[in-house]
């Protein structure tokens, strides 16, 4: 028996050991806090200026509508709690700042001075008023993470009842419509169920999961992205525009060749 | 037309002599291969519905070898990869297969539907044809029903067959389908449970809906479809008024050779449009609309073209209800949907089959009919066509307020409501207008043959007055206009002592009597003893040349 086997089999050893090990991790746990501490300083000061920042952008492009301190006015609702999430949506999507009023604040190219890095102020602005959802991390919208097969069903489940089958899109009542899905980003797709604009319904984490979430965007954006293989896909709104190119193309295409076939060569006299 | 082709050729002669021989049948081939047709584009509108309808016998067998009528559930395991892994019925997922996974699948799929769609699209054409040419009337009436029931039929093969695949989209179909029976009156829910084989949606309606559809209507639509077509042969097919035609003769093509030809070149376009509208355009792509649940319904759910009537009157009908003796417990009477799912199809089903009864019951017109009725020369019948198409147009735009409200941003709320108002103003316009059309149109005519057609040719008179020469129609033309015959009226004069004639009495002869002569005489004489005023112009231009064509 040498030394050292004679050492790893002293009674005391399994106490060094875990003493030992203790000790480790505990000191990488510190180096790594102390690296981190002053990163998250930083950010914490930045958020402080973008909240600053936020406010005056807010004040100057928003608070006609929403009021000074967001608080809501006749015209507009209170944005307290609705989350940077609402505020990312409704910017990066071009419906806010709104523009005449309607019954729906429609998508839109976005306004000169909107750009992320005003949207995340006037976010962080929003947020610091009272929480709410906050915009997705990036690998929570990635489609290539989510189960297009789940996602679908989900889909079915709770969102085509306005969105249609292919997110083409419907009408609503009192002049309100489901718009399509083709534009949305991922990103956006997320922060519309978590912040539910206007007439959607909000779909929290508890009822559809983070993952199931993920999962949906995997299958809308597969959906989209498809070429259609049965040929032109008549906007994919199904029978509706099926119907009139069996009338106008195909019934017109047949009465054509009709007359064609019957017509007379009138004879000279 | 050179002399070979006037006679049958010896492929043909030999044959049937043989077979005379034997079966004493020649003389049937060979008096049929003469028979004679007459020639204009309209009477081609009924063989669409021929043509499709062997389009779809033949695609339809190819979909028999893949397609699963079960609703047994499995996970899909095939290769389009966005339905992985989701629980479906074996129906769906047997779609799915011929869809992508077999070869020519897809294609033939969307043949059969796109011909399905030209099916009742071209029976419906055909059929205002024939009712705005009066080609409804005796001896023809036999073969006008059969033609209503083959149109009720196509509408049950069409929706059987729309729900075979048991996607999200036909489940809609489908549980209208099952609101409707369970809506009548006392046998509802027999009905539906006998349908669907207990609760809806259960396990046994594709496998139900796939006999019917695949057996017993095509069979009869078969059946029908062979009877009308031999009604037509016998009775022979009627013509436009013309130079040389009457009520006893046919003048046209022989069947051999010129109309079959024609009619091979028409099944041939029929062949092609069905195909190139299956090649570029998608129909019914069930991958997007995934598997039914009945928890599931989706925006845009619409049924086929044909059914979107029915659909539009459910969306405009008012929330009506009527509990039973003033408690649901005793049953309500859901009129919402017993209204919009039975009164436009009776009105409109029931109207087609007795227009024909009813027209010769107010007319008194008893006499055989082959010459066909220029739209515009019975006015009322014309305009009560068309007021019937506004009506069926009404709903069926209605059907698809929802994409209508989408595309046009125009509210949906809105829609319905001017489409509340139109389903009873819009038939009405659409009747006045219509007749005013007619009588311009007779008008117009009695001027042709009254002064002839402008030549183009304007004369300087000695006095310095311009004067556009009239020429006189062709005589084809004026044989054609000529053809106008006032429509019967019953003998309706009241006697000296102001009796009405016998069966003009009593409150429905008198309506009878009424409507007669509402229905029936002459309104616009063609020749009303206008002065024939360029009578020595006419002289001037040579006859007979051919650029003064009119329409017919
Ligand atoms: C012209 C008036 C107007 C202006 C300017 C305007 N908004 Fe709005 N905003 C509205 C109205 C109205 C709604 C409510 C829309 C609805 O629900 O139909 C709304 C809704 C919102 C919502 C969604 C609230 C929720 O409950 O989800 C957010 C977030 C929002 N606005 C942010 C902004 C921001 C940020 C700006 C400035 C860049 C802005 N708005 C400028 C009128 C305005
Ligand atoms: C009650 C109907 C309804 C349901 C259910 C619904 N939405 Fe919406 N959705 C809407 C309406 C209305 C809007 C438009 C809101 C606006 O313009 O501010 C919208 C907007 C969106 C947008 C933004 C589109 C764009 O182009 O900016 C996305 C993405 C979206 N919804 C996704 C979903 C998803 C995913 C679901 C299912 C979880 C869902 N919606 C369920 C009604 C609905
Ligand atoms: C006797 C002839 C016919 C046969 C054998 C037949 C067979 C079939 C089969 C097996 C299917 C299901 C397969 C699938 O949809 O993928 C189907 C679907 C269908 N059939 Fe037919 N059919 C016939 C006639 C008709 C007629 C006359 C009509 C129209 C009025 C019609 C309308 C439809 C429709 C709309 C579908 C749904 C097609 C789709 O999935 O896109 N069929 N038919």
């Amino acid at each position: 028996m040498t030394r050292i086997t004679a050492w790893r089999r002293h009674p005391l050893a399994r106490y060094a050991v875990l003493i030992f090990a203790l000790a480790l991790v505990g000191m990488t746990y510190t180096a790594f806090a102390q690296a981190g501490k002053p990163a998250d300083a930083a950010m914490a000061a930045g958020k402080v200026d973008d909240v600053a920042e936020g406010k005056s952008l807010f004040v100057l492009h928003c608070a006609s509508c929403h009021g000074m301190n967001a608080q809501g006015t006749t015209t507009a609702p209170t944005l307290i709690g609705v989350g940077a999430a609402a505020v990312d949506f409704q910017m990066s999507t071009g419906r806010m700042p709104a523009a005449a009023p309607g019954p729906q604040a429609p998508r839109k190219p976005q306004a000169k001075w909107v750009n992320e890095e005003t949207t995340r102020q006037i976010a962080a602005y929003v947020q610091s008023l009272g929480g709410g959802p906050q915009v997705p991390p990036a690998e929570a919208v990635d489609p290539k993470l989510g189960d297009a097969g789940k996602g679908g069903e989900l889909f079915r489940a709770n969102c085509i009842q306005c969105h249609n089958w292919a997110g083409a899109g419907g009408a609503l009542t009192q002049g309100k419509y489901a718009p399509n899905l083709n534009s949305a980003t991922p990103q956006q797709i997320y922060e519309a169920m978590v912040t539910g604009p206007q007439a959607m319904p909000v779909f929290n984490d508890s009822t559809i999961t983070p993952e199931e979430k993920r999962s949906m965007i995997a299958y809308i954006t597969q959906v989209r992205e498809q070429q259609d293989p049965g040929g032109f896909g008549l906007g994919r709104i199904g029978p509706v525009t099926e119907g009139l190119v069996a009338w106008i193309v195909g019934l017109s295409a047949l009465a054509l060749a009709a007359i064609w076939i019957t017509a007379k060569k009138r004879q000279k006299s | 037309m050179s002399d070979d082709l006037k006679t049958v050729p010896k492929a043909i002669t030999g044959p049937s002599t043989f077979l005379d021989d034997r079966l004493g049948g020649a003389n049937f081939l060979k008096r049929n291969l003469r028979k004679i047709f007459p020639d204009h584009w309209s009477f081609l509108l009924g063989e669409i519905a021929l043509y499709s309808f062997i389009i779809l016998l033949l695609t339809g067998t190819f979909l028999t070898f893949w397609f699963k009528p079960s609703m047994m559930e499995i996970a899909y395991d095939g290769s389009y990869a966005p339905l992985k892994g989701v629980m479906m019925s074996q129906a769906y997922a047997s779609s799915l297969e011929i869809s992508f996974d077999v070869r020519g699948g897809l294609l033939i799929r969307q043949m059969h539907h796109w011909a399905a769609l030209l099916f009742v699209a071209g029976m419906m054409v055909h059929m205002l044809r024939v009712f705005f040419t009066g080609a409804y009337r005796k001896p023809r009436e036999l073969n006008w029903i059969i033609g209503v029931l083959l149109l009720t039929l196509a509408l049950a093969e069409g929706l059987t067959g729309y729900s075979l695949p048991d996607d999200l989209l036909s489940g809609a179909g489908l549980r209208i389908t099952e609101g409707v029976a369970i809506s009548l009156p006392l046998v509802g829910t027999y009905i539906t449970f006998f349908l669907f084989g207990g609760e809806y949606p259960g396990e046994d309606v594709i496998s139900r809906f796939y006999s019917l559809h695949i057996l017993l209507i095509p069979g009869i639509l078969l059946a029908l479809i062979s009877a009308h077509m031999v009604l037509m042969w016998v009775q022979k097919h009627t013509q436009m008024p013309g130079k040389g035609r009457d009520n006893k003769n046919v003048v046209g093509a022989p069947f051999y050779p010129a109309f079959m030809l024609k009619a091979g070149a028409y099944f041939l376009f029929t062949l092609a449009v069905v195909a190139g509208l299956a090649t570029f355009t998608q129909i019914n792509p069930i991958w997007l609309f995934g598997p039914y649940t009945p928890a599931d319904v989706s925006a845009g759910s619409q049924p086929d073209f044909y059914m979107g009537f029915l659909e539009g009157a459910l969306r405009i009908m008012v929330p009506w209800e009527i509990n039973l003796f003033g408690t649901s417990h005793a049953g309500t009477l859901p009129l919402s949907v017993i209204i919009p799912a039975l009164v436009p199809m009776g009105i409109i089903m029931t109207g087609l089959a007795l227009y024909p009864f009813l027209e010769r019951w107010v007319t008194g017109d008893n006499r055989e009919h082959h010459i066909a009725d220029r739209p515009r020369n019975n006015p009322h019948r014309t305009s009560i066509g068309m007021s019937a198409i506004t009506f069926y147009g009404v709903l069926w735009v209605l059907g698809a307020n929802d994409e209508i409200s989408a595309f046009f941003h125009i509210s949906l709320n809105w829609t319905t409501y001017i489409g509340r108002v139109l389903i009873f103003v819009a038939p009405a316009l659409a009747y006045l207008i219509t007749y005013r059309m007619c009588l311009g149109l007779q008008r117009f005519d009695q001027a042709v043959i009254g002064h002839g057609v402008e030549s183009g040719v304007i004369k300087r008179l000695p006095h310095g007055e311009f004067i556009e020469v009239h020429t006189p129609v062709a005589e084809d033309i004026e044989a054609h206009l000529r053809g106008k015959e006032a429509v019967p009226m019953l003998p309706v004069a009241e006697d000296g002592a102001g009796i009405p004639p016998k069966g003009m009495r009593g409150p429905l002869g008198k309506l009878r009597g009424r409507m007669s002569k509402a229905y029936g005489g002459e309104k616009i004489p063609l020749d009303d003893g206008h002065g024939h005023g360029h009578e020595e112009e006419h002289a001037a231009i040579e006859s007979g040349d051919d650029d003064r064509s009119l329409t017919h």
